[in-house]
């Protein structure tokens, strides 16, 4: 298979490519490290490197994470209980404040049909750590960016105006102006909590009774979510891929 | 010595006609409202921004930075037709370009007033925007350059009334392209957020840009007519010469912005994205409908073309109320612009979001907002008061 041939085919869009061959172009060779989703394939590297590769639809090779970790979240949506245990687990163990609409992970609900029968579906959300994230490209201070250990997207506190078009841009609703640090606040990975701790997991992810959210480092094959990202039967798909932000938060049914 | 110096200059500029009881009175009542309104802003450091204005994690921009933007853009239109008469002279506006630099600075600080009581450590922008620039952030680019600008203006102003017309000229010219790249920077700000489908794309910094050359010669016209109006002196020809050629340029641009207007909307009706259809059904139909149909198209464009044409170009009163319509107008168009792009849950579908998030500006909004007006106001009898001889001095030529 001559993925670089591949590359520079045109775009089909999802309405014309049926799902056995979605699985059969996965199986092909996707293995490797890339998300087959809506016709266009994400890229789990900095957009900055994908680019470097191609700019229509970025495949990226491996050993081209430009972070030594690179952390991320698959969730297991329909194992989703709405038990809000992980909440709890984030507010306690990252000090977020309550009103003022400050969270830095929560659960949308909706209904749906499934056969003739009315479910609720629970979907758990929280910054995206987007690979080109809006809010680091607005914020005119640098008082929000990304890690270059981690990839993950921290704020530093005294920088931040108050200019909200962080807020403005984010296309996940993922921020939240903490009045009591008087700045723009947003989940960080635990990176300060736990990880500079040790601890492997995030508190929502360590909280979760039924198994939703899978947290690791993506670039590592020995992880459970590299695991669960290229299995090749695995319908993966991210929040908006439209707005471009590249995400590193992935969605499936278990 | 330099007081001296100074009381001479005043000598040399201001206008006694104006000393009058009644015009002090006016000057000090704006006075007050400022400091009533933009101080409704600073008590937020005190008592906090959540408390005081209506902003939410859904709608974290509101009323605040639309009037910014309504000013910012005055501002950035009253600077380029001074620019362009000072340069290339030759036009009939450049009578009154002096009044013009003056009135542009003081939009340009009614913007930085209303700004400065939103964003929530001003302080930390002061010492970050310069310790930590951010190359690729629209807002830094544009507090930067209106910074820019404004001190330019100063300048080239402060040459005006002195008399250095080389200075004046080169710092005008230099102000007036910071002010083009700094509004066209504030377009990019709304247009370069995919997340809002409804700013999202290239036509809006044209828009904005577009939206500066209407407010502009609006607000010429106004501005000179009620010059004159405070006076009770009867118009020269060649202000009125003024004021026609800004209104030419006033009926012009209010076409081309009447027509960006139509596309603009129609464009999220053919395809494209369901959050751009949505947030321009808010204006059509929803939550903004009466700002948009009321404020924005008949009192901001249909009316004032109406006025136009039956002034003929030479009504000044009638021209200068279609000024006043179009300002109006144009103030309601960017709170329209802005909330039609916030009020749209990105997320539509999940947690039973509602089709529009609720925003109603606070009390104290809308007082910063009454505040800014008032701070122009007040700018405008100062300036008539203070260097009335200097705007005045070639329209007797
Ligand atoms: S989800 Fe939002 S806050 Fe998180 S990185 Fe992406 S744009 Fe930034
Ligand atoms: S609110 Fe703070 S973090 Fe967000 S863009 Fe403005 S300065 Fe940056």
């Amino acid at each position: 298979m001559d993925i670089k041939a591949l590359e520079k085919e045109k775009n089909e869009g999802i309405d014309t490519l049926p799902s056995e061959e979605r699985r059969k172009f996965l199986k092909m060779g996707l293995t490797v490290t890339g998300v087959f989703l809506g016709g266009t394939v994400l890229s789990l590297t900095s957009a900055q490197k994908a680019l470097c590769v191609n700019t229509v639809s970025v495949i990226p090779a491996a050993g081209q994470y430009p972070y030594n970790k690179h952390y991320g979240m698959i969730m297991r949506q329909n194992n989703c209980i709405d038990c809000e245990k992980c909440l709890d687990a984030c507010r306690a163990t990252n000090h977020v404040p309550t009103g003022h609409d400050a969270w830095r992970t929560t659960i949308q609900e909706r209904l749906t049909t499934v056969e003739g029968i009315e479910k609720r579906e629970f979907r758990p959300i929280l910054c995206n750590h987007c690979n080109r994230p809006p809010c680091v490209r607005v914020c005119p201070t640098k008082a929000t960016y990304k890690d270059p250990e981690t990839g993950i997207v921290v704020m530093d506190y005294k920088k931040c105006i108050g200019c909200k078009t962080c807020m403005a841009a984010c296309p996940y609703n993922a921020r939240y102006f903490n009045h009591d640090r008087y700045a723009i606040d947003k989940c960080n990975f635990c990176l300060d909590t736990r990880l500079a701790e040790g601890e492997k997991e995030t508190a929502c992810a360590a909280a979760c009774p039924a198994n939703v959210r899978v947290f690791g480092d993506i670039k590592d094959p020995s992880t459970e979510i590299y695991r669960l990202l290229h299995e090749p039967d695995n319908k993966i798909w991210v929040i908006r891929p439209e707005c471009g932000a590249l995400p590193n938060v992935f969605y499936m049914n278990a | 010595m330099a007081t001296n110096a100074l009381t001479n200059l005043f000598n040399q500029t201001e206008d006694p006609s104006l000393a009058t009881p009644r015009m002090n009175r006016f000057t000090f009542f704006f006075l007050i409202i400022v400091i009533l309104g933009l101080g409704c802003g600073v008590a937020s450091f005190i008592f906090g921004h959540e408390k005081m204005y209506n902003y939410t994690r859904d709608v974290p921009w509101g009323l605040l930075i639309s009037t910014y933007a309504f000013w910012a853009i005055t501002s950035t239109g009253l600077c380029i037709y001074a620019a362009i008469s000072h340069i290339f002279g030759g036009t009939k506006m450049a009578v009154v370009s002096n009044r013009m630099v003056w009135m542009s600075i003081i939009c340009i600080l009614g913007a930085f007033a209303t700004i400065g009581v939103e964003i929530a450590s001003p302080h930390r922008m002061l010492i970050y925007n310069i310790l930590s620039p951010n190359p690729a952030s629209n807002i830094w680019w544009m507090g930067t350059l209106y910074g820019l600008a404004v001190g330019c203006m100063i300048v080239e102003f402060f040459g005006i009334v002195t008399g250095l017309a080389r200075i004046a000229v080169i710092l005008g010219t230099i102000g007036a392209i910071a002010e083009v790249l700094a509004n066209s920077c504030l377009g990019g700000v709304f247009a370069t957020l995919p997340a809002r489908p409804y700013w999202y794309g290239g036509q809006l910094p044209i828009y904005f840009l577009t939206a500066a050359f209407l407010s502009g010669a609006a607000a010429i016209v106004l501005i000179n007519h009620l010059a004159y109006k405070i006076r009770g002196h009867k118009m020269p020809q060649s202000v009125k010469d003024a004021i026609k050629s800004a209104g030419k340029a006033m009926t012009l641009v209010l076409i081309l912005y009447s027509v960006a207007t139509f596309w603009r909307l129609i464009m999220y009706f053919v395809g494209g994205s369901e959050l751009g259809r949505i947030a321009a059904d808010a204006l059509i139909s929803g939550p903004l409908a009466i700002n948009f149909w009321l404020l924005e198209v008949c009192i901001g464009l249909i009316i004032p073309l109406v006025l136009i044409l039956r002034s003929r170009l030479k009504n000044t009163g009638m021209l200068a109320t279609a000024g006043l319509l179009i300002l109006i107008g144009q103030f309601v168009a960017r709170y329209n612009l802005i909330a039609g792009g916030l009020l749209v849950p990105g997320t539509l579908g999940w947690d039973n979001a509602p089709t529009y998030f609720d925003y109603v500006p606070s009390f104290f909004e809308f007082a910063v907002v009454i505040g800014s007006l008032s701070l122009v106001c007040f700018g405008f009898l100062l300036g008539e008061r203070v260097f009335g001889k200097t705007f005045t001095q070639k329209e007797h030529h």
